[in-house]
């Protein structure tokens, strides 16, 4: 079976509004071309293609269907899409390159989150026959999911702030964020709540973004660019979906992806936690001691755009690899209300 | 190079327009523990789900895998949700087999549904997003010019449609689980009913069902286990190409073309039409099933309505197309795809009961989706490929 590896990544800026359209379009194009001219490939030289997006989020149906026109009219293309974050679509590409179809895939993700009430939207994600109709909104059961550390003594309101104020600093340093700076622990602690216990910096902004990532098997890779991203592992898992039947301040689905993967090593972690406690749940879900810096992107907290998230964090991993300043990193992605879903990726220099 | 991959068992829901006897986690255990059962495999051998339905506002549920992961059997294991329109049932298959055939996992269930009922479809399809083409007209009346212009072009006699309309839903009443069961259907009863998108009559539209599919997809070992022979995949494809540009021929997709070419050419096949021995093709309005077949490359461009014509598609035939009904009898959009992966499936295992077709052993499974956009595709045998 072929190895794959990390050749490209690109992300649109992460924004509060885009003007564009809800399919993508005025995002990817710019973005494809990023790729293109870094690995110097072609759209002809894609093999396999692979988005992740959603309808719901679009307002529409089949909004995937539009997206396509940023690629190109003709000729037709090898292609699938996923109703998930585009990490799923990558764990489809990657598929694609290990069982010898093809030898490169482009993966791509995007999401207009302002185009609706993302926080309402995101209460048709629950059982839709008695949890949906009463419009649970996504922040109110993060912070029913933050109280039940609080009360349990997992963490602290100062240990929430600490993980914000670390996040805006290190986005200082990614031109793609959505906003950084500097902030005192003890300030943001005096801020309003606005889902108690959850105060505005715990909470990821709403966010308009795309990312497109290019894997390669290891072979082509060596040609493509000096230090590839070699994917050690990939793994994912779902948890039940009813929250009174799991523990919400444990995430077993990364635990699980995580012990399936040689964790040993890791410099530093892009984590999917569009909330700071769940930062912390899954620093504890994937055993990452202090020595492993954590988010160096700034994280989500700094920038959360929809369905593109995920891909970005692996993009982000996978970065510190391709510009050589990592041997071994780990992302992470995450799906549904409150961490349900999740998949756990490890990047290492091409040896 | 590719693990070898094998259909184990399929399962399926009985079709209706509105199944109100179950939820949407009932109905697709309905589908799953069938197939489950089929596959005599328990829920230990599981190592992944993968699901697959046609747009979220068609139930009204954002991302209805989430919710489902409880019923699917999923706690605890990777979930993938596919969603490629049309050809959704097709796609999600071939995902599924390619966990297998990528070395990954040894057995996975695949599963794919449309509760239509939940919420209403054609609202679902009539959101007008901005700067984009409305066609407010419909499935029909989008694909009723490409039909006329196919007549146009083949010089095709106007009862073809009726023809394939006939026998498909005769077909159907050979099938247990098919929505539509109309023994009694003549070419002439086609052509008399009600005329909704000329030259496309009543008759020979797809209905609009409640129903789901699953299939147990595993390795060479799990494959060679299975009681009377597995259907061994032999070769899959897809192809994508836009929606609307000028260049491109919406009678005879070009995207549909190549798909079928590499597929073709994957599973060894150099002609078609005397290599497969029974196809399962996605019909959901008579006229498509000469137009798949030119698209296919079992017949010549113009020549496809001449193959039907001499009956040469109906069971007993030289290419049985859609035994079992196909989407002109059953419709539950997100599995239809699927139900023609596993119909063909279920032919080469010699499990299609009244609709068999004698001696089968290479079938085509295809579907396809969006504006005939969307390509999926497979070839599956009774014996392993060489």
């Amino acid at each position: 079976m072929p190895d794959v590896a990390v050749v490209g990544f690109a992300q649109a800026p992460n924004v509060r509004s885009t003007p564009g359209t809800t399919n993508g379009v005025e995002m990817l194009v710019p973005i494809f071309a990023e790729v293109f001219e870094r690995t110097g490939l072609s759209k002809e030289d894609i093999g396999f293609w692979c988005s992740g997006s959603s309808d719901y989020l679009a307002g529409r149906a089949f909004s995937f269907i539009a997206a396509v026109d940023a690629i190109g009219a003709f000729p037709p293309i090898h292609e699938s899409h996923v109703e998930m974050d585009a990490a799923w679509a990558l764990y489809e590409a990657w598929l694609k390159i290990r069982m010898g179809e093809v030898e490169t895939a482009l993966v791509y993700g995007f999401g207009k989150s302002s185009a609706g009430q993302l926080r309402r939207v995101l209460a048709l994600q629950m059982d839709p026959y008695v949890v949906a109709p009463l419009w649970p909104d996504s922040v109110s059961v993060a912070g029913i999911q933050a109280r039940l550390g609080l009360e349990a003594g997992l963490w602290s309101e100062k240990d929430l702030a600490e993980v914000a104020a670390r996040s805006r600093a290190d986005a200082a340093s990614n031109p793609a964020a959505q906003f950084s700076g500097t902030a005192e622990v003890a300030d943001l602690l005096d801020a309003p709540y606005f889902a108690d216990p959850l105060r505005a910096h715990d909470i990821a902004p709403v966010t308009d973004g795309a990312a497109v990532l290019v894997l390669a098997s290891a072979e082509r890779a060596a040609d493509l660019v000096d230090s590839p991203a070699m994917i050690t592992g990939i793994e994912h898992r779902v948890d039940s979906p009813s929250l009174g039947v799991r523990d919400l301040t444990r995430s077993p689905s990364t635990a699980a992806a995580g012990r399936a993967l040689d964790l040993d090593g890791v410099e530093l972690a892009e984590l999917h936690a569009p909330f700071t406690h769940q930062e912390l749940i899954l620093r504890d879900a994937l055993g990452l001691g202090e020595q492993v810096r954590i988010n160096p992107s700034g994280g989500v907290l700094t920038g959360n755009p929809m369905f593109s998230a995920g891909l970005a964090r692996i993009g982000e991993a996978a970065s510190r690899i391709l510009d050589g300043s990592a041997r071994k990193t780990l992302a992470h992605a995450t799906s549904g209300p409150v961490l349900q879903q999740n998949l756990v990726a490890t990047l290492e220099v091409l040896s | 190079m590719k693990h070898l991959a094998a259909v184990l068992g399929t399962g399926q829901t009985h079709h209706k327009a509105k199944r109100t006897d179950v939820s949407m986690p009932g109905l697709l255990r309905e589908a799953i523990d069938r197939a489950m059962l089929d596959a005599q495999t328990g829920w230990d051998d599981i190592d992944a789900v993968v699901l697959g339905k046609a747009p979220d506002l068609f139930e009204g549920v954002m991302m209805p895998e989430l919710f489902l992961a409880d019923s699917l059997g999923a706690n605890g294991k990777p979930l993938l949700r596919v969603h490629t329109a049309g050809s959704v049932g097709g796609s999600t298959a071939l995902v599924a087999a390619s966990l297998v055939q990528a070395g990954v996992h040894k057995r996975v269930l695949t599963v794919a549904f449309e509760k239509q009922s939940e919420s209403n479809a054609m609202w679902g399809l009539s959101i007008l997003p901005p700067f984009q083409m409305p066609v407010g007209a419909g499935a029909g009346g989008y694909f009723a010019p490409h039909v006329r212009s196919y007549i146009r072009r083949s010089g095709a006699p106007d009862h073809i449609g009726a023809i394939v309309a006939a026998k498909d839903r005769r077909n159907g009443a050979l099938n247990p689980y098919a929505h539509l069961r109309q023994p009694d259907i003549t070419v002439e009863s086609v052509q008399a009913s009600q005329m909704l998108w000329d030259p496309i009559r009543y008759d020979e539209t797809c209905p609009s069902s409640d129903g789901a599919c699953a299939m147990v997809i595993g390795d060479e070992a799990a494959g060679d286990a299975v009681p009377g022979g597995a259907a061994w995949i032999h070769a899959t494809a897809m192809r994508t190409e836009p929606t609307t540009f000028a260049g491109r021929d919406q009678v005879n997709p070009q995207a549909g073309r190549d798909a079928a070419a590499a597929l073709w050419r994957d599973a060894g096949i150099t002609d078609p039409l005397s290599e497969v021995d029974t196809a399962e093709i996605y019909v959901p309005f008579s006229w498509f099933e000469p137009m798949w077949l030119e698209n296919l490359g079992f017949t010549d461009e113009g020549q496809g309505w001449k193959l039907t014509e001499a009956g040469e598609t109906a069971l007993g035939g030289r290419l049985p197309i859609n035994p079992s009904g196909g989407v002109l009898s059953s419709n539950p959009i997100g599995a239809s795809g699927m139900l023609r992966f596993s119909e063909a499936a279920k032919q080469v295992m010699g499990r299609a009961g009244d609709y068999q077709v004698d001696g089968a052993r290479v079938a085509l499974g295809h579907a396809y989706g969006g504006g005939s956009q969307f390509f999926s595709m497979w070839v599956v045998g009774s014996a392993k490929p060489s």
